[in-house]
């Protein structure tokens, strides 16, 4: 038992802390502790995460192979508590402004990452479900924090109904596997499933358990919460939305099907190889017509999400490391990118209308530089980090003789780029309009700068995180 | 036919029954009748697998406090719920279309369903000996001690987010306060007037 305890150490110390962080917050000055408390998570999630990026190694199981702690969950990890760590502080001034930094945000956003952990280190049915309930549900409170907002309860309120469908499909897809198999350990999924004809019933199982697991990772056609859940919910938030959980989503995804399903590769591919087409095109289409900047952004992250699922699709190693690659990259833009929308204000109050930037780039050519790097990188514009993890998945699929996927792939990165490019064009070339003011935040200006940097500065060698995520995924698929 | 078939295919029927008539009750504490029916049926189910423990939980539990909780709820709560039923009649050719074709295709699985030649095996693997608490004991606080924790970590969210959604703190409104109720004496509470005969105040 110790041995075990050991291995989920760094799961323990954040619900321990979590737990702490919640008395201290209701027994001394409530809400007046939240900016202090906002800021100590987010240093004890970061170090958490360079602690396990400095002393991970080898492949451990805990609890009879119920959690699994090897190189890819650590990756996954690594990026889900770093990128919400920076998150976290990244919003702490806007929604201090705004008077709902309440004490028990960066509570639960610390449980919802003790979740996180455990969806990616799931080695079994129940503990999968245990650790994407937990994430959710704190997701769902957050999403709805601002409780005098319709919008904002709207949004928690959609996406907690749709989120329990979801984990109904999910669970009706576990209990059809666990009847096939008679058991809930994916190692034992694997050994029951074989190598020969797949039975119909875990045929069944499976296709429920990806609809749930789509729906997480808000692809197509499981994707319909994830706009009005980005506009609805408050800024800060949206942001998390976009980085922490998408990895986390997309860690579990490849966790399940490779480690329970490994051996059903023909079965389960052409399915996420659908989910990523229509994803990637949905994606690039729908956000056309968007003047929300916050909608377009979860349309993007739609079409992100079909990218990164090209990489899953291929049932490869390298598909896996892409695929991961494509994440991490993902996030660092995001994480620019959104530093950026929670800047955009105008006396005071926040605007996230994209016509608002008209002329920006005359106004602060600093800012809008950065944010022409992020866009082009989003858009996968070649110089930049985008195209590289594009590259990335897009290699991968032709090795996996998926040459129609790349190839439908690369017509929505085409129509895609259209929307970025846009923007890029009203901050250059718009009309005249009402100018916005930008937050002066030391903090929102370094991470936008600085995510800008890492997309140009990246190309160099990707900062090794290819060899990395490759490493990772090898422990994953074998 | 033996009797335990017999018991079987009843309590399956009951259960089913149950289940659609909560769903289709033009009365919503009928809805919450029916659906004590269907955890009844259940609960007999579980007695048939011979999990009496579950049986016993869930008649306790869902029907003892969950389900007279739904009827509280539904008494309490001022929904037109008419009017949602008409909402749900607008939709209910293309549910109609989807929940055929649903159950067809479980019809299909379940018609030509395989278990893996090891499921028996894995089954029992983890199966402990003796009595069924006995056995829950073992498993809840020893194989799945993590799944346990995390539950409770679950629940933990759950009350919070309850209290960030719902809790508001109010300044206009009286509260009790002892040690001032406590102090009060006569001299402060009243007024003695000394009021004259026949002249009034």
């Amino acid at each position: 038992m110790s041995a075990d305890l050991n291995i989920i150490l760094p799961e323990i110390l954040l619900s321990v802390f979590a737990m702490l962080a919640l008395l201290v917050g209701v027994y001394t000055g409530k809400d007046r502790t939240a900016p202090a408390l906002t800021w100590i998570t987010a240093g004890v999630m970061a170090l958490i995460g360079l602690w396990m990026a400095l002393t991970g190694e080898g492949t451990n199981a805990a609890f009879g192979g119920m959690f699994l702690d090897d190189a890819f969950a650590r990756f996954a990890k690594v990026t889900l508590l770093l990128s919400g760590a920076v998150v976290l502080v990244m919003g702490q001034e806007y929604m201090e402004r705004r008077n709902i930094l309440r004490f028990e945000y960066p509570v639960l956003v610390a449980l919802s990452a003790v979740g996180m952990m455990m969806m990616v280190s799931a080695g079994d049915l129940i503990a999968l479900y245990m650790g994407l309930e937990l994430q959710s549900l704190a997701l769902y409170v957050v999403a709805s924090l601002r409780r005098d907002s319709v919008r904002s309860t709207e949004a928690g309120l959609k996406y907690f109904v749709l989120g329990a469908l979801s984990s109904g499909l999910l669970l009706y897809g576990s209990s059809l596997v666990y009847g096939f198999a008679g058991t809930t350990l994916f190692s034992g999924i694997v050994a029951a499933a074989g190598e020969g004809q797949t039975a119909l019933g875990l045929l069944f199982g499976i296709v429920f358990m990806l609809a749930g697991l789509a729906f997480k990772v808000s692809a197509v056609p499981f994707h319909m919460w994830t706009p009005d859940v980005y506009e609805g919910a408050p800024t800060p938030i949206t942001a998390f939305f976009a980085t922490a959980p998408k990895v986390a989503a997309m860690g579990l995804f490849a966790r399940v099907m490779h480690d329970a399903f490994g051996g059903l590769v023909a079965d389960w591919q052409q399915i996420v190889a659908l989910l990523s087409v229509l994803s990637m095109f949905l994606g690039a289409i729908a956000a056309i017509g968007q003047t929300n900047i916050k909608r377009l952004m979860a349309y993007s992250s739609i079409a992100h999400m079909g990218y990164a699922l090209i990489g899953l699709a291929a049932g490869t190693e390298q598909g896996v490391g892409a695929m991961l690659t494509y994440m991490a990259i993902y996030v660092t833009m995001n994480v620019g990118t959104f530093a950026f929308i929670l800047s955009m204000q105008r006396e005071g109050e926040p605007v996230t209308d994209i016509s608002a930037l008209n002329l920006y780039a005359k106004q602060d050519p600093a800012r809008a530089l950065a944010m022409l790097v992020l866009l082009f990188s989003l858009a996968g514009v070649p110089p930049m980090m985008g195209f590289f993890a594009k590259l990335g998945v897009w290699q991968a699929g032709i090795a996996a003789d998926l040459v129609w996927l790349v190839a439908l792939s690369a017509v929505a990165s085409a129509i895609g780029a259209y929307y970025y490019l846009r923007i890029v064009f009203f901050m250059y070339f718009g009309q005249e309009g009402v100018q916005i003011d930008t937050a002066r935040s030391p903090l929102l200006w370094g991470l936008l700068m600085g995510s800008a940097a890492v997309m140009v500065l990246g190309i160099v060698n990707l900062f090794g995180i290819d060899g990395i995520a490759q490493a990772a995924a090898a422990s994953l698929v074998n | 036919m033996t009797v335990t078939a017999l018991a079987f295919y009843l309590f399956a029927l009951s259960t089913l029954v149950g289940g659609l008539f909560t769903v289709i009750g033009r009365n919503p504490v009928h809805s919450v009748l029916w659906l004590i029916l269907t955890f009844l049926s259940a609960a007999g189910l579980f007695v048939l697998l011979g999990a009496e423990f579950v049986a016993m939980l869930l008649i306790i539990v869902y029907v003892g406090a969950v389900a007279v909780l739904f009827l509280f709820v539904v008494m309490m709560l001022d929904v037109d719920f008419a009017a949602l039923k008409a909402e749900m009649a607008r939709y209910m050719p293309l549910a109609l279309l989807i929940g055929v074709i649903l159950l067809m295709q479980f019809g299909l699985a379940y018609g030509s369903w395989e278990t893996s030649a090891m499921a028996e095996a894995n089954r029992l693997a983890v199966a402990p000996e003796g009595q069924n608490t006995q056995g829950l004991g073992l498993l809840i606080y020893d194989q799945y001690f993590l799944i346990f924790q995390l539950a409770g970590l679950i629940l933990l969210v759950a009350m919070i987010g309850a209290i960030v959604l719902t809790l508001r703190h109010r300044t206009d409104i009286k509260r009790q306060n002892v040690l001032e109720q406590m102090w009060r004496d006569p001299a402060q509470a009243m007024e003695l007037k000394d009021v004259k005969p026949g002249q009034g105040l």
